[in-house]
């Protein structure tokens, strides 16, 4: 590794092993303090950032395999991003092992924290704030890593995410827990990813829950293996804020879980409380595409156990009026638009599109009471989530 | 640290900086320049120009390449040209004119064992020499169009954004489709390259662009502009639009394609092109702001590239819907 001498002695050295810990505090610099310590250190090393509020006019970046940036704490290190001038992102990581913990980046300009190829990643305990709440004009993603192996987000906040809080794109071996999304337009996205598990996370306030999506023309396709289960989907009520133009804008305020396009899903053990469109959609994509990989329809998707409570009863469908007359008011937890397969816990109360053909609008709807068949047999869990090496990084 | 004010003219490159392992404090450690100040080189690197070239806020920029003794170059068909281990190229930044002209920074790729280095240097006030800023800088100036601008010059990391391909860092301009024919052939008759590569030379001379077809004109900005991270392998490989000229699909092209994650920087539009509609499109909509979040390119851009919005709308609005 190449190691400039100079910039080395400004470094703090605690370890005289081979880690070296690099101390950096805020205050006049510290744009360049920080991105130095990311530029110089080494594989293994650790940046630590004291506590305080670091003004930040540029995007920074990691490209050092298994460094581990570490501050005081998701609010006691906030990386503000207010006065950026440019880049894409907050923080950009393009290499493998990194451990991104215990800090804050507010008001970044584009993505807040992007890590794109950069296999075995954990995020912990990051938090990524717009401050002015709900805004069209807010960044994209919160958390946002794409084209990775092996990924771990754990007990992370974003708040205020014009497209999705925490969203894992194009990846594989998926862990998003412990975590909250919240007055996001998507609050958790799991999009052209396979063997993800998304458990025990707070989803709340955002236009819809939870998003398991496949989508046309990208390089990685072919979404599913998926667990959602023991989420809290509370509430998920805020007018979508999304730019024209995104695939999340067609989302329905107040949808919960939502399965688009996806191949073996399961949700069960969730709460899905006051979301007033549909606790839980399983849909097909609807746009036209020509990719010959992409399959547009839901497969094997399970509803499991969940606990339901007040649901559908302010759709953001067309004919909402006539749909809540004919069921009372209020619309079963679970809509199916009929394509794909799906299959239920006995007693799942839901209803049915009964669409016949992908891309042909709801013009041709029959809605109806859902009837499906219960699940066959136990829903194979192997190998769905993050590898258990990365557990190992959460430790001190 | 104390700056040497005026270094002693080098009389030949310094292979050493080049291919050490350490990165080099100083431009005149590399010894590329017989006088730096006026930009002019040493025996042995040899200047060029691309036709298309890449805008950066207006910046003139100087190009240079140094070839080792004993290497040569090789001709791999229209595409970059391999350059060997030991090579360096070197591309100065300047703003204003003449005696006003003013240099900015100084990027360097060098070819070492390990693969390509990209390191950026900045220049004194002097005019003397240029430092290395691993961490790059802002700086005021005055952009050609008049435009008063905090001028980025890209971090260490950064470099890779543009020059990242497959998890390795490569030249992105000496591509021989962008070389003229005359230089190339020069190259060739004076033994620095192994021969005249095939196709050199298609993409049009931006100059000139008014004369060569609107779609050449339009694709080789694209091309030298945006596909070096709009193609499968490189950075915005996730959004799945690739903008190199060898690129026939429409559709990875982004004619009717919708963004992945655009963000806010879709702009409210739909799709990436759509033929005849300029304003309709997230390309130009990307192209047309400065402003963080939205813009295209990410990095080195804090100025719209006016002539090359134009023609890659002139493009869009010709396309038959």
């Amino acid at each position: 590794m190449i190691r400039l001498s100079i910039a080395a002695a400004l470094l703090a050295s605690a370890a005289p092993a081979i880690a070296a810990t690099h101390n950096v505090a805020p205050g006049e610099g510290a744009q360049e303090t920080l991105q130095e310590a990311l530029i110089l250190a080494e594989p293994g090393d650790e940046i630590v950032l004291a506590a305080g509020r670091y003004t930040l006019t540029d995007g920074l970046s990691l490209d050092v395999d298994g460094v581990t940036v570490r501050g005081a704490g998701m609010d006691g290190t906030v990386l503000d991003f207010t006065t950026q001038q440019g880049a894409g992102e907050g923080l950009l990581v393009t290499s493998h092992g990194v451990t991104l913990r215990d800090f804050a980046l507010e008001n970044p300009k584009g993505d807040g924290v992007k890590s794109k190829g950069a296999d075995d990643i954990v995020y912990y305990r990051i938090r990524v704030t717009w401050t002015r709440g709900p805004h069209a004009e807010n960044g994209a993603y919160g958390v946002y890593p794409v084209e990775s192996d092996g990924v771990l987000v754990d007990g992370v906040k974003v708040t205020g995410a014009s497209d999705a809080g925490i969203y894992v794109g194009q990846s594989h071996n998926i862990t998003v827990r412990n975590s909250i999304a919240e007055a996001n337009v998507a609050g958790i996205e799991i999009e052209n990813s396979r063997n993800a598990l998304v458990e025990h996370n707070v989803a709340t306030r955002n236009t819809g829950g939870i998003l398991v999506f496949d989508l046309p023309n990208l390089p990685v396709m072919g979404g599913g293996n998926v667990i959602v289960a023991n989420n809290l989907v509370v509430a998920n009520d805020t007018p979508n804020f999304a730019p024209p133009g995104n695939i999340v804008a067609g989302v329905r305020r107040g949808t919960g879980i939502m399965v688009m396009a996806n191949d073996k899903v399961l949700i069960e053990d969730n709460i899905l409380s006051r979301n007033p469109t549909a606790p839980i959609m399983v849909i097909a994509y609807t746009q036209g595409f020509e990719d010959e990989r992409y399959n547009p329809l839901p497969r094997d998707v399970v509803v499991g156990e969940n606990r339901y409570d007040g649901g559908g009863y302010d759709p953001q469908l067309d004919g909402a009026d006539m749909l809540l007359a004919a069921f009372g008011g209020e619309l079963p937890p679970v809509l199916w638009d009929g394509l794909g397969s799906l299959s239920a816990a006995e007693g799942t109360a839901g209803w049915n599109l009964n669409l016949t053909e992908a891309g042909k609008g709801l013009g041709a709807a029959q809605p109806g009471p859902l009837s499906v068949a219960a699940p066959v047999g136990e829903f194979d869990r192997s190998g769905i989530g993050a590898p258990a090496a990365l557990d190992e990084r959460l430790g001190g | 640290m104390i700056a040497r004010a005026t270094p002693p003219p080098p009389e030949y490159v310094n292979d050493a900086a080049i291919m050490g392992d350490g990165m080099p404090r100083l431009l005149s450690d590399y010894g590329f320049f017989d006088d730096p100040g006026a930009q002019v080189p040493v025996p042995h690197v040899y200047p060029y120009r691309l036709n298309t070239p890449l805008y950066s806020d207006g910046a003139e920029k100087l190009r240079f390449v140094y070839r080792a003794a004993g290497t040569q170059f090789t001709a791999q068909g229209e595409g970059l040209l391999d350059l060997p281990v030991g090579t360096a190229l070197i591309k100065t930044f300047a703003f204003g004119e003449g005696s006003e002209r003013r240099l900015i920074e100084t990027r360097v790729l060098l070819h070492r064992a390990e693969g390509w280095l990209a390191l950026p240097y900045l220049w004194n006030d002097e005019q003397t020499d240029a430092r290395l800023a691993v961490v790059g800088a802002r700086i005021d100036l005055t952009t050609p169009a008049g435009q008063a601008i905090s001028y980025r010059v890209p971090n260490k990391n950064q470099c890779k954004e543009c020059h990242g391909l497959s998890g390795e860092v490569v030249p992105i301009g000496p591509k021989a489709r962008n070389l003229s024919h005359a230089w190339l052939s020069r190259m060739v008759a004076d033994g620095h390259l192994d021969t005249m590569p095939q196709d050199a030379d298609q993409l049009p001379l931006w100059e000139e662009r008014e004369n060569a077809p609107l779609t050449s004109a339009a694709r080789a900005y694209l091309d030298v502009n945006c596909a070096h991270c709009h193609q499968p392998g490189a950075t915005a490989s996730n959004s799945g639009l690739d903008l190199r000229w060898e690129q026939q699909s429409p559709d990875a092209l982004g004619i009717g394609k919708r963004p992945v994650a655009a963000g806010r920087g879709a702009g409210g539009h739909l799709f990436d092109i759509v033929p005849g509609s300029p304003d309709a499109s997230i390309l130009i909509y990307r192209m047309a702001s400065p402003e963080p979040g939205v813009a295209m390119p990410e990095l080195g851009k804090a100025t719209v590239d006016e002539e090359g919005l134009t023609i890659v709308r002139r493009w869009i609005e010709e396309m038959a819907p």
